[in-house]
């Protein structure tokens, strides 16, 4: 053993000193080189996309944030004033559409977590189901939100309740808000699942054991333990939501609309929307440019701000979890 | 003999297709220590789980054979598993408190059995936290979390919580097996209290710890009831070889 051990280290020692040897492990050396460059120049390109791009926004977008800015409404074929009820539209936007997808879509995750057995018929299709949602382009969840909430649902409301006259079968706030409710639900239930899984099963058994039923178990140990998980959820949905323009393009958003939405039968702005109106539709692109860059960074903004405080809470619960 | 509290006939559990115990039938009396050993593997704690149903969490158990606590099927239709886990308490091997504060801990069970006077439940806490020797060491701390306590003190809270459900029987799996020596010796003086008001049935892998607080011991191996007998002649002069060789450290 030990001699062999002892040739061993003579022959890489000689080897060391072959001077073919010594080009090939040169050679090599060159090449480690070149491929971490590669990688690091790819990485730094990354760095540098992002730090363009805030830059850019943010000089552009600066001088145009005041408060009159934030607060009032469009003037002169929007080219100047603010852009008040685009914000206010996609607040309540997103406000309704998390009032239909979290209770949703957090019922759906506790069905999926607590009751369906992992390889049950059910819960592989609901799974599959949730897949497929999340990989849907948004464009064709408007279409859908079209075809099924407007044409079908709120002509069939239409014709039951108003005797015909066009009320709900038209693009609303109500429509655009459960179409996006629906790009959002896979986030939604993924997360909120992710979040019940932490509750480490000992927790349920000491529950079942102390004569708890199942759905005392999950209302007054899993979902107070898991809290954080659905917040972060619910804060990942929103911000997908707000930062979305197809869904609610054939479903409830409006190029311009005189007066904030007041009923769920109304349409309204949207940031990203005005965004896109602005620089295509406009009778003077130029002259909307610094609202065009005020919006783009209300709308950065705000996204950035959702993202960041999910991540937060998502780090607080992974410190729970090894504590 | 006392009042048998645990009746076991001929019951046969299967994990799937994979038998797991064969043919038990035992006889548990209340208010005694009973201590289950065996080497790993030989189905003492599967079997102890069946007595409050705990393996029904588990997919693909099924059990056939009669048991039967105060004479009633507990496998039986009719029988309701809730009602029948507030009689039959359990502790299990890795302390698990909610990540509560003490005192919500204790007030778990009762609060989930409709219990909400605040008195009421003050006086139950109390009493629990004092069956399970705790209660000098928490007192001026109940609204503390639970996860503060050390790993000793979170086991005998554990015991605190489930005999505030004021069951009949507990069921302890290992209970004692994470910790450190001086707070083993802890749990064990007060399983030794608890005899007096309840049916205890332990399942430990330390055969000294069987010895020193155990009435009666079963020897459970490969899924077989072995032996079953006061706890003096299972360490003294068993009956059966397989028995003696394992308490001598033979195998095991």
């Amino acid at each position: 053993m030990i001699e062999s051990f002892n040739k061993n280290i003579k022959g890489i020692l000689i080897n060391e000193k072959n001077p073919e040897e010594m080009i090939k492990s040169f050679k090599n050396n060159i090449k480690g080189i070149l491929i971490e460059g590669l990688t690091l120049s790819s990485a730094i390109i990354i760095i540098a996309i992002v730090v363009v791009m805030f830059t850019v926004i943010f000089i552009g977008g600066k001088d145009q944030i005041t408060w009159e800015f934030l607060t009032s409404f469009p003037e002169d074929g929007m080219t100047k004033g603010g852009i008040f009820p685009a914000i206010y539209g996609t607040a309540l936007l997103v406000i309704l559409m998390s009032i239909a997808a979290v209770p949703f879509g957090t019922i759906t995750a506790i069905y999926l977590t607590e009751y369906a057995k992992e390889s049950s018929i059910i819960a592989k299709t609901i799974r599959f189901a949730v897949r497929t949602l999340a990989v849907i382009p948004s464009i064709i969840y408007g279409l859908f939100g079209l075809g099924f909430f407007i044409k079908f649902v709120g002509t069939q409301m239409d014709n039951a309740f108003l005797g015909g006259e066009l009320k709900w079968g038209q693009p609303n706030i109500l429509w655009a808000s459960l179409t996006m409710s629906l790009l959002t639900l896979p986030v939604v239930i993924v997360s909120v699942e992710e979040a019940l899984k932490t509750v480490p099963k000992e927790l349920r058994a000491a529950s079942l054991a102390l004569g708890a039923t199942k759905w005392q178990t999950i209302w007054k140990v899993v979902i107070p333990g898991s809290i954080s998980g659905i917040m972060t959820g619910t804060i990942l949905a929103v911000s997908r939501g707000a930062g979305e323009v197809a869904p609610i393009l054939f479903t409830g958003v409006a190029y311009y609309v005189a007066t904030l939405p007041a009923s769920l039968s109304d349409q309204f702005m949207v940031l990203g929307y005005h965004i896109y109106v602005m620089t295509t539709q406009s009778a003077n692109v130029d002259q909307t440019m610094p609202i065009q860059f005020g919006t783009t960074l209300v709308l950065l903004m705000l996204t950035f701000i959702l993202n960041f405080s999910a991540i937060i809470l998502r780090y607080r619960i992974r410190k729970k979890k090894i504590d | 003999m006392a009042f048998e509290k645990i009746h076991t006939e001929k019951m046969v559990l299967h994990y799937g297709s994979k038998m797991a115990l064969n043919d038990i039938t035992i006889s548990i009396p209340e208010k005694k220590v009973t201590a289950f050993i065996g080497p790993s593997g030989c189905g003492k704690s599967t079997f102890l789980r069946s007595l409050n149903r705990m393996n029904d969490l588990i997919e693909g158990v099924t059990i056939e054979g009669k048991i039967l606590i105060d004479n009633i099927n507990i496998y039986d239709k009719n029988i309701d598993v809730v009602t029948l886990r507030k009689k039959v308490g359990m502790v299990f091997q890795k302390s698990n408190p909610f990540a509560k504060s003490i005192y919500e801990n204790v007030a778990y069970g009762p609060r989930i059995n409709g219990v909400n006077d605040k008195k009421q439940l003050d006086e139950i806490v109390e009493n629990a936290l004092q069956n399970a020797a705790i209660w000098e060491e928490v007192k001026d701390r109940l609204g503390d979390s639970a996860m503060g306590l050390s790993g000793g003190q979170q086991q005998r809270l554990c015991i605190a919580r489930t005999l505030a459900v004021n069951p009949e029987i507990v069921l302890m799996d290992e209970p004692a097996s994470a910790l450190d020596p001086l707070s083993t010796s802890k749990i064990e003086e007060l399983i030794v209290e608890l005899k007096e008001k309840y049916t205890i049935v332990i399942v430990t892998h330390n055969m000294q710890q069987a010895a020193r607080i155990s009435d009666l011991t079963a020897f459970f191996y490969l899924g077989q009831l072995i032996e079953f007998d006061k706890t003096k002649k299972i360490f003294t002069n068993p009956e059966k070889k397989q028995t003696e060789d394992y308490i001598t450290g033979r195998f095991g």
